[in-house]
């Protein structure tokens, strides 16, 4: 059934969208889309060291991600300079590392924009695999971990004093997302990974009334995503990971036409 | 009022501070609450109310003293300020159930007793500052705490609002005997039921029932003349254990200056 590279291309991004929404909806609660870029960006840094060390690729990458994630959380503790400034020093820094270590291998030549831009059609049944492997296991914990993830996301002072432990819910989430960018970027690139995670969060916002309710929205609206741009980049032979995103963007708008109030959040008549 | 039998003591403060970058934010707070004791803190903004508050908690720890709680205390939290983004869809069912498994039955119940129980379904952002304030009462109760502390749980409130709280308050201590720690968001207002007031300026100035720390010079000085006779004790009218009811000054006109504001952004 994987014979055939399309279904494999499906297959694969229906796999990473259904793990990208709900993770991604914590990204967007917690404001850390910039977070994400930065830690995305860092991937090709991740490629060239593993090439360097001729260590495995995906590991390779959750391991350069989690560093900088870790350094960031480092470098704000001394509070010098606002996070803002420290993610773009950290995004870029690390892209154009990576750019300049892919630039001096001579013995492998590397096809950059396959890892800026992903290469969705190309994916082996060993990285589905790989894909459903990692993505289970991302779920597990999501579903695992919910509850002081979700606290601790509205209230970590809240949440210590209740005897949850917010730290360590940010130090998952951060594992999380290095572990789906290590496993998103050969689907659709470093640059695009972070519009997956937000973009049908965003969107699934204005359809859900409860927390869990916006996590399967976006699995699912991620999942449409995908499908429909796969189909779009075949139909009119454009670049398959930009098709992707550029429908999670159609959508997106669509929802914009959707009268959330009208659906959710009403308030009950007053009684007293 | 007091029982005479002694009762479990939940937590301790023993000489404990908390000092940030060389500041000293507050020191040498000595304060312990016992099952069914209301303990009050009062003090001018920055003078360690907060702080002392979270070193209870456990969100900060102490830098210099002691913090002793008793094993596995559990704690209900009402925080002073809670802003929800608008990107996290939360009805108030669901913020119910934010740090714990509980029934749709205990749900309503704890709704039911600060008389929120029709905003089940409603978003909290959508909550006017007073129902927001009931329904983190509600949120705080449900755990069964041991302890419940409340981080000026009137603020926001507006005057009816302010007296039907303090008498919720005094009724989760009757109906469910926990230690509650107040930080009160006026200087000048504390409720009745108040078995210590502690006034905070840094460190502890003065200490004792509402009746003595109005007395006390060091209430006085600290908060100066306008203050003068002017510590309200809210008083519940069915109250018969306070035998100087005559002599409690009620002065409840500031409090209507606090008029009721969103807290949504």
């Amino acid at each position: 059934m994987f014979g055939d590279y399309f279904t494999r291309a499906l297959i694969a991004g229906a796999g990473l969208a259904l793990v990208a929404g709900p993770l991604g909806c914590f990204v967007v609660w917690r404001r850390m889309a910039y977070f994400g870029d930065t830690m995305a960006h860092s991937a090709l840094l991740g490629v060239a060291l593993s090439i360097i060390l001729s260590m495995n690729m995906t590991l390779g990458v959750f391991a350069v991600a989690a560093l900088v994630a870790g350094a960031l959380l480092i470098l704000q503790r001394q509070a010098t300079l606002s996070t803002d400034a420290l993610l773009g020093i950290l995004s870029h820094s690390t892209l154009a590392v990576g750019l300049v270590l892919v630039g001096f291998l001579t013995t492998v030549r590397i096809d950059l924009m396959g890892f800026l831009f992903g290469d969705i059609l190309a994916v082996s049944v060993d990285d589905i695999a790989i894909i459903y492997g990692g993505g289970i296991a991302i779920l597990a914990i999501l579903i695992f971990a919910w509850r002081p993830l979700l606290a601790s996301t509205v209230s970590p002072e809240l949440a210590e004093a209740e005897g949850l432990r917010p730290e360590v819910s940010r130090l998952i989430l951060m594992i999380l997302m290095a572990s789906v960018i290590a496993i998103a970027m050969k689907l659709v690139g470093v640059l695009l990974i972070t519009s997956l995670l937000i973009i049908p969060a965003a969107t699934a916002r204005r359809l859900s009334s409860t927390p869990e309710m916006m996590a399967v929205v976006a699995a699912v609206l991620g999942a449409i995503a995908v499908v429909g741009g796969l189909f779009g980049s075949r139909t009119w032979d454009t670049a398959s990971g930009p098709s992707i995103v550029v429908m999670a963007l159609i959508v997106f708008l669509v929802s914009l036409a959707v009268p959330v109030t009208r659906l959710f959040g009403r308030r009950p008549v007053h009684g007293a | 009022m007091n029982a005479q039998i002694p009762r479990e003591t939940l937590i301790t403060l023993s000489n404990a501070g908390v000092s940030r970058g060389g500041r000293t934010l507050v020191s040498g707070v000595d304060l312990s609450i016992a099952r069914g004791e209301i303990v009050t803190l009062i003090g001018p903004n920055g003078s360690g109310k907060s702080t002392t508050a979270k070193m209870a908690t456990g969100v900060l720890k102490p830098s210099t003293g002691t913090v002793v709680r008793k094993p596995g205390l559990k704690i209900g939290y009402v925080p002073q300020k809670l802003t929800i983004d608008w990107t996290l869809p939360l009805t108030v069912e669901r913020l119910m159930t934010l740090t714990g498994r509980f029934s749709p039955s205990e749900i309503n119940a704890a709704l039911a007793a600060v008389g929120a129980e029709r905003l089940l379904k409603a978003a909290v952002q959508e909550l006017s500052g007073g129902e927001f304030q009931r329904v983190l009462f509600a949120r705080a109760m449900i755990r069964k705490p041991d302890l419940l502390v409340l981080d000026e749980p009137v603020q926001g409130v507006d005057f009816s609002g302010e007296v039907a709280l303090y008498e919720l308050v005094r009724n989760i201590r009757d109906t469910t005997q926990s230690g509650i720690l107040m930080i009160s968001h006026d200087l000048h207002v504390v409720m009745a039921e108040t078995d210590t007031v502690i006034c905070l300026n840094g460190h502890v100035c003065c200490r004792g029932t509402p009746a003595a720390v109005k007395r006390s010079p060091e209430y006085l000085k600290l908060f100066g003349e306008r203050a003068a006779g002017s510590l309200a004790i809210y008083q519940h009218h069915h109250d018969h254990e306070h035998g100087e009811d005559g002599h409690i000054h009620h002065d409840h006109d500031h409090a209507h200056d606090h008029a009721e504001h969103d807290h949504v952004r």
